[in-house]
């Protein structure tokens, strides 16, 4: 008994240093926030078009039954990275053949227009979210935040933040594969 | 001291504590419904803001924090309980939304482990007492006659020794 008590400091201390190291994992980030919407249908909403914009508005209907997954992406004029983010879009829509939603947050018709002016339009449909209903629907943190929807219409993947850099790009494409992407001029 | 300087200085202690109970909450938020307004302040105490995260929506600046004080406020009016505001948060933004975790089968750790840490120092300290306790009961055994006659002798062997 004596025995076996001397290792319960031991042990205490591999238990509290194990725990520590896996806090210090440098591919873990305490300030992700888990994203209920995994796996699970794609929430109810219903956005109208932005005014002086072309394509039109879209609801929950309109993301299953496309025949492919749906790259919904949460954006807005004012978001600095969203600018930076949207070049790596048009790519995504031009030669991956990615079919892009954009929910266009909190932001005013008319900057939201001249922004996709001045950048070019890469969706496919826009709506507008002015109140940012959608948003808290959606269970976003911040603008840009991406989904994407299969052709069930369930939410298969999240991401928080502009998809920038080789490794996001690469995880992002291997969701849309796995969602069903087809048709790649690659 | 001047009755005048103590008056100042507490009315300036007063005014340098107001941030301490100051809201985020805008006047165009606030409900016509004082009890309603109330319940709202006691849930947004306890939700997440979900971009600055370790402030609750009650204390933040940040725009959503304010969106979902607003939704708070319409669930409440369209007649929620305080417990169907919280489960329509968590629906969206999960436990991470709520600054009091939950207690369930994920959390028990959490919870559980103060307890457990205080209770294993608490068998701890009175493992060690009762130790000495027995240590201590051991060495009071009592001289014996011989030795006590022994004892005697030499102290009075000393004090004779002194006095001399």
């Amino acid at each position: 008994m004596k025995r076996f008590l001397l290792f319960v400091p031991f042990v205490i201390a591999v238990a509290i240093g194990g725990f520590s190291l896996w806090g210090l994992r440098a591919d873990r980030d305490p300030s992700s926030i888990p994203s209920m919407l995994i796996s699970k249908p794609a929430p109810q909403f219903d956005l109208p078009s932005v005014a002086g914009v072309s394509v039109p508005g879209f609801a929950t209907s309109d993301l299953a039954g496309s025949g492919g997954p749906i790259l919904v992406n949460v954006f807005a004029s004012w978001c600095v990275p969203c600018k930076a983010e949207h070049a790596v879009l048009t790519r995504f829509a031009e030669v991956n053949n990615v079919t892009l939603y954009g929910i266009n947050y909190k932001d005013l018709p008319e900057a939201a227009s001249a922004w996709l002016d001045n950048l070019g339009n890469p969706y496919d449909r826009i709506g507008s979210d002015y109140d940012g209903r959608a948003g808290i629907e959606w269970g976003i943190s911040g603008v840009p935040e991406t989904f994407i929807v299969n052709n069930d219409g369930i939410v298969t993947y999240r991401h928080v933040g502009p998809i920038l850099g080789q490794k996001s790009q690469n995880q992002v494409l291997e969701a849309l594969r796995e969602a069903g992407l087809s048709g790649e001029n690659s | 001291m001047n009755l005048i300087n103590v008056r100042v200085a507490l009315a300036s202690l007063l005014v340098m504590m107001l941030p301490l109970f100051a809201g985020a909450v805008e006047p165009d938020e606030i409900l016509d419904d004082p009890v309603l307004e109330q319940r709202a302040r006691v849930i947004s105490a306890d939700v997440r803001c979900v971009v600055c995260q370790n402030e609750s929506i009650d204390t933040s600046n940040a725009g959503i924090a304010r969106d979902l004080r607003i939704l708070v406020r319409e669930r409440l009016v369209a007649g929620d309980t305080n417990d169907e505001v919280f489960e329509y948060l968590v629906a969206r933004y999960g436990d991470f939304v709520l600054l009091r975790p939950p207690w369930k089968a994920e959390t028990y750790l959490l919870w559980l482990t103060p307890f457990a840490i205080m209770g294993i120092g608490g068998l701890s300290i009175a493992w060690m007492l009762l130790k000495l306790r027995s240590k201590n009961a051991a060495s009071r055994n009592r001289l014996s006659d011989e030795e006590e006659i022994a004892l005697g002798d030499i102290l009075n062997n000393e004090t004779k020794g002194t006095n001399s």
